[in-house]
């Protein structure tokens, strides 16, 4: 039986389809549906499909209890991609600056050492988390709710052509499925099935990187999730996570010490020494330049011109006006 | 019998010759302006009979025919009441029409004849000073202005008074006082920066723009003083010299907007239209086109507080002024040029609930409203803003210092900064120039961008009085570009 069929039929009926129906319509349906035609039109729009019959097929995808029949996929990765070490990142689509600084350092390094990103191409959190993967020049693949030949949100339209350079767009959804509220959690246990580990950024409660959580706990994956402070709603559910027993992620070494994978270690940049007051003002907290001017006392612009120093030199970011440390001070 | 006066009608800033001619013809008694004269062109009838009679002159029992010359060219307001008065008074040879010869006259008359001011004197003044007149009759409050265009004013209070001078019965007061005050020009007004403690970032960045002319975006939570500052910057930008300040105070005076007695505009405009102004209010229109808020901010200051609430169109009509320093309004009737070479100063929140940059607060926007707020400003006008500056909420403690540098000193150091960059042009640094070639490397910096940096570079230098752009200048320059909040990622 083929598992093009299944998909096919779940995008023209709607339904959440794992088994082979028995019911009528579906019967119709075979005999009416010509696979050779499905194929070439696929190929046409240079799409993949790659069923659960495929080599190619996952094989953490095949531990869920309901694994789809298959991914439809479209860019220029391979299908070997989908089986490779891969880390989902997921979070809020409404996040803070800190979340979104800690989504695309962790998508950077975390590509950076080899691993492939998974995300969901929302805005937030999955943007940050593929943007950094593809600064970092890695792999990333993004798992959409819809129709696999659609870009949702429109708005990441440019940033899927770009994942398409290296990685992979993939979904269940055949093309021209329609975006609907529930496929997205169906979504996001293929994403929590495609990664070996899922690192939970930002996330309110009740929220849709939370359900990502459960699904990838119910596969007995392990699940990270980044504190965050108390008071914050942001952060009410990886807190809540941390406190069921996720592991509190600090940097990208938790990943690759819970993965066994090896990274030669970045030594620190050699830096002046005006810099370097900077950088130990900033290890303590974030800081708007006129904190800085304040606690190293240096004037304004020689806080500026260190800063930029440090930025070039992958020091430290900056958001909404305040500069963090983007790694932890020995 | 026939009498003429000369008097100017505006186009846009431009003067044009308008000759007033006036007939008595034997007839039935009547009145009549013809020659495309406007509501309040044609309601002068009523202003001069009244202000005739009040003068205690005779109103000629005659067909009296006024006709504005040339025909084809619209005149409108209330500056015509004063040359049709005396053309009416010469044609009746109350007054001597000979004496009209070598003057201009402009004004309008109230119903007891007294004499009142009309804008758009300067550029008249200028008219007739190019027409080779040497004398413009005005009100006035409006002499000083007259005698910026070196052409020599006569004050008058009243109809009467002008009739007095032209009979050779009266002789205005010497113009000496006058031309004084009118080059004396305004002062500096508005808050000072002694007031304001800490912000140093934002200070710096104010600095640099008042220096270097950049336009400058600070952005940040509300209540972090963006606005205190803002306004602030006039008071530390250098006068303008004359001549700049003779076409600002062309432009405002069109607009009616000079005090009176001390009519040049020295000190740099600064102009705050409100984020509800409409497009023609901004860049000016109208079916007679004036002048609007970037036109009057030339050479000084557009404030534009709110940014993003402003009406995306009225955001992107001010791109051509941006980039060329001038408005151009077409009309079938031509096109209007006015300048409008200005620095733009522009303040928003991070988001439209205003929590975003703030610690303390937790942002409620949804995704889908922070992008469609963002969407708001293209790239092509963020692109415009050499400055772009976060002021981040500060806590108490940290506003308990002493209190800053007064303006004075600020406009001293900018003062000096512009005077060296009318010097000799300053170089980069080999390493400044290693660095960035490594910026851009390295940051997200368009072509656009990296001239930006290298702009306020030279200006960071000037102000420090280096003889080249090194790379700590370059460095600081670096960390006012664009952050990833304020334009899209």
């Amino acid at each position: 039986m083929s598992d093009l069929l299944l998909a096919a039929f779940a995008a023209e009926t709607g339904a959440h389809v794992i088994e082979e129906p028995r019911e009528r319509r579906f019967e119709r349906f075979r005999r009416a549906f010509d696979e050779a035609a499905f194929r070439s039109s696929l190929a046409a729009r240079g799409l993949r499909f790659v069923g659960r019959g495929d080599g190619a097929y996952p094989s953490l995808l095949r531990e869920l209890h309901d694994p789809p029949p298959g991914l439809f996929a479209r860019g220029s990765g391979s299908a070997e991609l989908l089986a490779q070490p891969s880390v989902a990142i997921v979070g809020a689509r409404a996040c803070s600056s800190y979340g979104s600084q800690v989504a695309r350092l962790l998508g950077r390094d975390l590509a950076a050492a080899g691993l492939v990103v998974v995300s969901g191409l929302a805005r937030g959190i999955d943007g940050e988390a593929h943007r950094g993967a593809l600064e970092a020049g890695g792999h990333t693949i993004a798992v959409l709710g819809c129709g696999v030949d659609r870009d949702y949100p429109a708005a990441h339209a440019q940033l899927a052509n770009r994942i398409c350079e290296r990685g992979l767009v993939v979904s269940e959804y055949a093309p021209g499925v329609e975006p609907a509220p529930w496929r997205f959690p169906a979504r996001n246990r293929i994403i929590a099935g495609l990664a070996a580990t899922t690192v939970v950024v930002e996330a309110r409660e009740r929220s849709g990187a939370l359900i990502t959580a459960d699904f990838a706990l119910e596969a007995g994956r392990e699940v990270f999730a980044v504190p965050g402070e108390i008071t914050s709603a942001l952060s009410a559910g990886t807190n809540a996570l941390l406190r069921l027993g996720a592991t509190p992620l600090t940097c990208a070494g938790d990943v690759f010490e819970a993965l066994g994978v090896e990274v030669a270690a970045v030594s620190p940049p050699e830096l002046a020494e005006q810099p370097m007051r900077v950088l130990e003002a900033l290890a303590r907290e974030p800081s708007g330049i006129d904190g800085l001017v304040r606690k190293t006392g240096l004037d304004a612009a020689a806080v500026a011109t260190a800063l930029a120093e440090l930025e070039l030199a992958g020091a430290v970011a900056e958001a909404e006006g305040l500069y963090r440390g983007v790694r932890p001070q020995d | 019998m026939l009498a003429r006066t000369v008097t100017h009608a505006l186009v846009g800033l431009d003067a044009r010759r308008v000759e007033v001619e006036a007939h008595l013809q034997l007839g039935v008694p009547a009145f009549a302006i013809v020659g495309l004269a406007d509501r309040a062109c044609q309601e002068a009838k009523e202003r001069v009979r009244s202000g005739i009679a009040s003068a205690e002159l005779e109103w000629p029992v005659r067909r009296i025919t006024v006709n504005l010359a040339p025909a084809e060219l619209r005149k409108e307001g209330s500056g015509f009441d004063l040359p049709i008065a005396l053309a009416v008074l010469a044609a009746s040879r109350q007054v001597p029409p000979e004496a009209l010869g070598g003057h201009a006259a402009v004004g309008e008359l109230a119903l007891d004849g007294r004499l009142r001011p009309v804008g758009g004197v300067l550029a008249a003044a200028e008219g007739a000073r190019e027409a080779g007149l040497s004398r413009l009759l005005c009100a006035v409050e409006c002499a000083a202005e007259a005698a910026l265009a070196g052409i020599e004013p006569v004050p008058v209070h009243h109809l009467a008074e002008a009739v007095a001078y032209l009979r050779g019965e009266w002789q205005p007061p010497p113009p000496d006082e006058l031309v004084l005050a009118a080059s004396n020009g305004s002062e500096p007004t508005g808050p000072d920066l002694a007031e304001v403690r800490g912000q140093e970032r934002a200070r710096r960045a104010l600095e640099l723009a008042a220096a270097g002319g950049h336009n400058l975006l600070l952005g940040g939570p509300p209540g972090t003083g963006k606005t205190m500052l803002v306004r602030r910057l006039p008071g530390i930008l250098p006068r303008l010299p004359l001549e700049e300040a003779l076409e600002v105070t062309r432009i405002h005076s069109v607009a009616g907007l000079l005090p009176a007695g001390r009519p040049l505009v020295s000190v740099p405009p600064f102009r705050a239209p409100h984020h509800t102004a409409s497009v023609a209010s901004i860049v000016g229109g109208g079916s007679s086109p004036r002048p609007g808020e970037a036109s009057l901010a030339h050479r000084g200051v557009l404030f534009l507080d709110e940014l993003a609430e402003f009406p995306r169109n009225a955001l992107e009509a001010l791109r051509q002024p941006l980039e060329d320093g001038a408005i151009s309004i077409a009309r079938v009737g031509g096109k209007i040029v006015f300048p409008a070479r200005f620095q733009l100063v522009a303040t928003m929140n991070l988001c439209p609930c205003g929590a975003r940059g703030d610690p303390a607060a937790e942002c409620s926007c949804s995704a889908a409203r922070l992008a469609a707020y963002r969407d708001k400003l293209s790239r092509a006008l963020l692109d415009r803003f050499d400055l772009v500056v976060t002021v981040p909420r500060h806590r108490a403690r940290e506003l308990d210092g002493a209190a800053g540098e007064p303006s004075e000193a600020v406009r001293d150091r900018v003062t000096g900064a512009r005077e060296r960059a009318r010097a000799e042009p300053l170089r980069r640094s080999k390493e400044a120039n290693e660095l960035l070639s490594r910026a851009v490397e390295r940051l997200p910096l368009s072509a656009r961008g990296r001239a930006r940096v290298a702009r306020v570079a030279r200006t960071i230098a000037l102000l420090a009085g280096a003889g080249e752009v090194g790379s700590a200048h370059l460095a600081e320059a670096l960390s006012y570009r664009s952050p990833t909040e304020l334009g899209t990622p």
